[in-house]
């Protein structure tokens, strides 16, 4: 079943139901190093992708370091 | 050799802390931080880009340097502590550079939201190095909330401008215990200079070398220039004085 996420501030519609899930559909690998992902505000560990459950409304950020000053 | 700094349970050989952005291009980058003898290279947290591509420059310098992330383009405290949190998850550090930005135009800090992100940050376990102003009160709150350095702006970020005001960096040199790292403003090598010969700990910067015409040889001149301050702070300055103080002995002068 679809939900509406909002996705690194992009509202869309997925099949996704984990933050593992959410990651394979965006096309993501989710053993890449460096990786972060928030959702609604607080951080998710690694370790908890496969369990973390998303619902309709919510918003996901997944993140990297990139270069910066 | 100078002596080294320390800030928290790390000791680092040079004072330099150097940013990753903006270079022409990625050898360059790696090649001018190898000149300036850094050890501390900042990076920024970003979202991904889905559509794929973008760069995996992180790769490169995670092996080689302590990496310090930032949380530049945060305008709110609440978005500086999730995108602290965010990149102690992906780098796997307890080490932020804080920014909360209060106008978009000067990038000064937002001292309100800055307060609050740094103690909610200290409070989380965070190594906190603060981007501030150059005002000596909020570089003492932020020493008493718990951040293991202070940095307060010589000038704008990306200015060049040098230090603009160095009595209040010398007032805060003064005031806080903690390492004072000058942080955005820097133009040219002896700007850093100066910052380490009023006794400045270390200087944190990017565009100045990055948009040097040879970011390089830049690399090479502000890594001499932080060396050159320090030791010249370590080693002592002549009071200065009005009137001249002949250096050559005064006895013996020949006389026509």
């Amino acid at each position: 079943m679809s939900q509406q996420l909002q996705v690194n501030g992009i509202g869309k519609s997925v099949n996704a139901s984990t933050i593992a899930e959410i990651l394979q559909e965006e096309g993501v690998d989710d053993n890449a190093p460096f990786l972060a992902v928030a959702l609604n505000g607080s951080v998710i560990p690694r370790r908890d992708w496969d369990a973390v459950q998303l619902s309709s409304g919510d918003s996901v950020e997944i993140v990297k370091p990139v270069s910066g000053g | 050799m100078s002596n080294g700094l320390t800030i928290a349970d790390k000791t680092f050989a040079s004072r330099l802390f150097i940013g990753s952005s903006g270079y022409p291009n990625q050898q360059v980058m790696l090649d001018a931080i190898a000149a300036s003898g850094a050890e501390v290279v900042t990076v920024a947290i970003r979202r991904i880009n889905i559509q794929g591509g973008g760069e995996n420059v992180i790769e490169l310098l995670s092996d080689r340097y302590h990496l310090l992330p930032n949380t530049a383009g945060c305008y709110t405290a609440r978005d500086a502590v999730l995108t602290a949190q965010l990149a102690r998850e992906a780098i796997g550090t307890d080490w932020i550079k804080l920014e909360v930005i209060g106008d978009e135009e000067t990038l000064f800090p937002d001292v309100e939201h800055l307060l609050t992100a740094a103690d909610e940050l200290v409070k989380d376990g965070f190594i906190v190095l603060p981007y501030c102003n150059d005002d000596p009160i909020t570089c003492r709150k932020l020493a008493d909330i718990g951040c293991a350095a202070v940095m307060p702006l010589g000038a704008p970020i990306g200015s060049g401008m040098g230090l603009r005001n160095p009595y209040n960096i010398e007032i805060i040199r003064d005031q806080v215990s903690i390492p004072v790292i000058v942080d955005a403003g820097i133009g040219t090598a002896s700007d850093a200079a100066i910052a380490l010969e009023l006794g400045c700990d270390g200087i944190l910067l990017n565009t100045a070398i990055a948009k040097a015409l040879d970011p390089v040889k830049m690399a090479t001149a502000m890594g001499r220039g932080v060396e050159a301050g320090r030791l010249a702070f370590e080693a002592g300055r002549i009071p200065r004085k009005l009137y001249a103080e002949a250096s050559s002995p005064q006895a013996g002068i020949v006389r026509a």
